[in-house]
């Protein structure tokens, strides 16, 4: 029996590596329905800051200053070029895009995200009926405007939604539950473009 | 039923969980003696009226909340951040 060989992985030898990234909804997406597109977005490292008591204001300053996005009000999100703060529970705020500056780390619980969420986007018109199906959440423009953050549940899945356009929402649930978030999402997508056929809502 | 949440707003009660009533914001000093900790641990008031309660926003913001609720009519009065009550009260 031959010893196996274990090479050294450096970062600039990731590409060599044998181990290959599989995004969550790998084999399950993209996927377009009548006017109706779903599809997985790109992967970007995740980030959760808990700002440590009394930093709110630092933290926000530090992350302007490093990653060009302020702390994000309740509800809401922040946004530069790539680079995206959510929202996302009680004194939690995700940073989404950029490796986070370790400087953060001074201020806030710094918690790698990146593997843990499985992140879609459903476009297209109908897109708010097709969520009308999942949430009970009112995301008609005047109350879920865009940029807005909701931690809700996804057809009984705890995840978050986030307007992005007119007709684009964010959905995020846990990564083991892509599967499901994809089944859950396309039936309603199937059935709000049927109804359309038809001449409905 | 729902709940409204000072920081996701009105909610459906299947986003929340109950814990019970809001003693946990009144824990005793480790040295109170075992009368304090019996009560603290174990006896409750069962009011047919008013009660202070924490909820739990599980499938929301992850916030503690306690909610003043009528146990007959389930009419809710307040809705508050445990946080913000317990700071208030000085016990965090
Ligand atoms: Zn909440």
């Amino acid at each position: 029996m031959t010893e196996p060989v274990i090479k050294p992985v450096t970062e600039s030898a990731t590409d060599q590596t044998p181990f290959k990234a599989i995004p969550p909804c790998a084999g399950l997406l993209p996927l377009s329905i009548g006017a109706l597109d779903l599809t997985e977005q790109p992967h970007a490292q995740m980030t959760l800051l808990i700002p440590w008591e009394g930093q709110e204001t630092a933290l926000s300053k530090a992350l302007e200053k490093a990653h060009g996005v302020a702390l994000p009000g309740v509800g809401q999100s922040t946004q530069s070029h790539a680079t995206r703060a959510l929202w996302f529970g009680h004194n939690q705020v995700l940073l989404t895009g950029p490796a986070p500056d370790p400087a953060l780390a001074d201020l806030a619980a710094v918690t790698d995200l990146s593997d843990a969420y499985a992140c879609l986007r459903l476009e297209g018109a109908g897109a708010d009926r097709v969520l009308a199906r999942l949430t009970p959440l009112d995301l008609r423009d005047v109350s879920f405007r865009q940029g807005a953050v909701a931690r809700t549940e996804i057809a009984h899945m705890a995840g978050a939604l986030i307007r992005e356009g007119e007709a684009a929402f964010g959905l995020m649930v846990y990564r083991s539950m892509a599967a499901t978030l994809v089944h859950e999402v396309s039936d309603a997508m199937q059935s709000v473009t049927a109804r359309a056929a038809l001449g409905g809502e | 039923m729902r709940l409204t949440c000072p920081l996701c707003g009105a909610r459906d009660r299947r986003e929340f969980t109950y814990q019970g009533e809001a003693v946990a914001l009144s824990r005793p000093d480790p040295d109170a003696g075992p009368e304090a900790w019996n009560t603290y641990l174990h006896l409750r008031e069962n009011p047919a009226g008013w009660r202070d309660e924490l909820w739990y926003h599980e499938q929301g913001c992850a916030a503690w909340l306690v909610v003043t609720r009528h146990t007959t009519t389930h009419e809710v009065r307040k809705v508050q951040l445990a946080r913000d009550v317990a700071k208030a009260e000085g016990t965090a």
